[in-house]
């Protein structure tokens, strides 16, 4: 992702000069008839779509799927694969499948919920830098270069080892050094949108700045913020299973990074407690990149050169 | 240019100051005792005062903060208890074992993001560019932890080709060359994994800077006046896209080092990532926050030196048109 990113990025910083009417144009594509046809049409949305909906869908239906708790001793200790346990048994005879099933749901809770907040914020800050402009628009443009040179991974590892493991306070700080793009983006977004002469015209009418930028200007600038934020679930997910992994996740949630540092001590002994809990990992974050990347291409059509369609 | 360099200069200030402040709130939000953490739970209240007092922890928050402020100035990052010693000298101690991964794996993989990114976008849609983007993609996906591990297990493990763990044979007591092959071969797969994940974003980025390049019309012209493809790909359309090349790589440095650590606790290596690993079972936070401002002002400096080298190679840049 992170060279879209990039890309994306350079864009939304030369938005103050390049942003102007003409700049909603492309949006006209949207809304006419054919997009789902335009979206279904491209092998990366539909593959990253099936992989989503399978990801989601186990998540989902965890209980169903995998009713063994997935810290109950569900056998003998190091079974390998077999009909039994499918994925073998982890070195306290905990059922493998039963982990992979029940650690989607902290994965896709991680991603879901950074990626939302990524947008909350990015929308607001961003709208609200856009939208004021001048001595509020510097000031908060200073903070969001600020959230992106922190160095995320590590910042995460900090508060996450400071003040204890557990998933809120690691959705909390992803949340907080996820939001620089989508800021960036709903800024320039907001900048093309408010010239438009609806907006003026609301303007007249007495409509207050704050209900202007609710009701008008914010709605026709949010589907390329959404899009962006979409691109944010699959690096949550691997940056909630790297800290895991390194012992600083949730102890009292199953999840995959966990999975796969109790595995690292058993490498030797048992290939399959590494092996499924990554291959896990692997297919979820390409499934929701695929879909990310799809839904940028649908939504910020300028960066599309760098997209897997291009 | 001086001027545009000052004025990046002045720009990159707060942005340091912001991150020291960052961290620093960190440092004291944080839940937990560090006179309790190093002298232990039951030491009687006057031993505790006294160590409050030594190491300046009595004194009002404000106050605390301007020594903080100033002990950075002059370069100390804090004071590891555990070690007693400075953090910044137990890191430094460490870095270099952990540069000796991750610069090779950053030029292979900045060799091989680059050509294959240039063939693939001179191939648009052929085999070879749909291989290289398919391999970009799970290069995107796959926790390089993992990659580690499953490289370990296959190629360490079942096949027995490279060791295990470790920097080097603690078996053996090599000298000379022996020693730098014992060393580089324990090299091979934690360098393997970095590359894997390293190449993804400077392939994809070179690929569509040169395609973007190759749409434009000098080298159309330059193509008219009769040179070959190839030397219009390679002295024209490449040196071209060098910018978001450049920019990638520069935006990466905290991925990487990331990267690094992650696979440094797979492999044992004796680097920053076992270092992080033991700070954090042993509570050992001043390394922890030193390693993450130092980190801070690294990326801010290389985002500083990628927009001077941007703003040489580029006079738009500096009359910002």
């Amino acid at each position: 992702m992170a060279d879209r990113l990039v890309a994306l990025r350079e864009r939304a910083v030369s938005g103050r000069r390049r942003a102007g009417p003409g700049d909603a144009d492309h949006r006209g594509a949207r809304g006419t008839g054919g997009s789902w046809r335009r979206f279904a049409s491209s092998p990366v949305a539909v593959v990253g779509l099936a992989l989503t909906a399978l990801f989601v869908l186990v998540a989902a239906l965890a209980y169903y799927i995998a009713p063994t708790d997935p810290f109950s001793f569900a056998g003998t200790p190091f079974e390998p694969p077999s009909p039994k346990h499918w994925l073998g048994t982890d070195d306290l005879g905990r059922d493998v499948f039963a982990g992979v099933v029940h650690g989607a749901r902290t994965s896709l809770f991680v991603g879901v919920a950074v990626a939302g907040a990524s947008l909350v914020i990015g929308t607001v800050v961003g709208g609200v830098a856009g939208f004021a402009g001048g001595k509020v628009d510097d000031l908060l443009m200073r903070v969001t270069e600020l959230s992106q040179v922190l160095p995320r991974f590590f910042l995460a590892l900090t508060v996450v080892a400071l003040f204890g493991p557990g998933l809120r306070n690691m959705v909390l700080v992803l949340a907080l050094t996820s939001w620089e793009l989508t800021a960036r983006v709903a800024r320039s977004g907001v900048l093309a949108v408010k010239e438009l002469e609806y907006v003026t015209a609301a303007e007249a009418l007495g409509s207050s700045p704050w209900r202007n930028l609710r009701t008008h200007v914010l709605p026709n600038a949010i589907a390329p913020v959404v899009a962006l934020a979409s691109l944010q679930v699959g690096g949550a997910i691997l940056i909630e299973a790297s800290l895991s992994f390194l012992g600083l996740g949730d102890p009292n949630v199953i999840s995959w990074g966990y999975m796969l540092n109790n595995a690292q001590s058993f490498v030797r002994r048992a290939w399959w407690m590494s092996v499924f809990p990554g291959l896990a990992i692997a297919v979820a974050v390409l499934g929701v990149n695929l879909l990310g990347d799809a839904l940028n291409d649908f939504w910020n059509p300028r960066s599309r050169t760098s997209g897997a369609s291009g | 240019m001086v001027r545009y360099t000052v004025r990046r200069l002045l720009q990159a200030v707060p942005l340091v100051f912001g991150a020291s402040v960052v961290t620093w709130i960190l440092i004291h939000a944080a839940p937990g005792d560090p006179i309790v953490a190093l002298a232990g739970e039951d030491g009687d209240a006057g031993y505790y005062a006294m160590m409050r007092e030594r190491f300046g922890l009595d004194r009002p928050l404000h106050e605390q903060f301007f020594v903080y402020l100033g002990r950075l100035v002059q370069g100390d990052l804090g004071f590891s208890y555990r070690q007693n010693r400075s953090a910044v000298g137990v890191i430094l101690d460490q870095l270099p074992a952990t540069l000796l991964l991750m610069v090779p794996a950053l030029a292979i993989a900045t060799v091989i993001g680059i050509s294959v990114g240039t063939l693939a976008a001179a191939r648009k849609n052929s085999t070879l560019d749909n291989s290289a983007r398919t391999a970009t993609l799970l290069g995107h996906a796959v926790p390089v932890f993992w990659l580690s591990q499953v490289l370990l297990l296959l190629f360490a493990l079942r096949f027995d080709w490279f060791p295990v763990q470790g920097r080097n044979d603690a078996r053996t007591d090599y000298e000379g060359l022996r020693a730098v092959l014992d060393v580089a071969h324990h090299m091979v797969l934690p360098v393997v994994a970095l590359v894997t994940v390293y190449v993804p974003p400077i392939m994809r980025v070179t690929r569509a800077a040169v395609i973007e390049n190759l749409d434009e019309m000098y080298i159309r012209a330059a193509r008219a006046r009769g040179q070959s493809r190839r030397r219009v790909l390679i002295r024209h359309a490449l040196p071209n896209a060098m910018l978001p090349i450049v920019t990638v790589i520069g935006s990466q440095i905290g991925f990487m080092f990331a990267g690094s650590v992650l696979v440094e606790t797979v492999f044992a290596w004796p680097g920053l990532g076992r270092l992080l690993l033991s700070a954090i079972l042993a509570r050992d936070f001043a390394i922890i926050t030193a390693m993450l401002l130092m980190l801070s002002v690294t990326i801010i400096l290389m985002n500083l030196i990628t927009d001077l080298v941007y703003s040489l190679l580029d006079p738009r840049v500096r009359h910002g048109t």
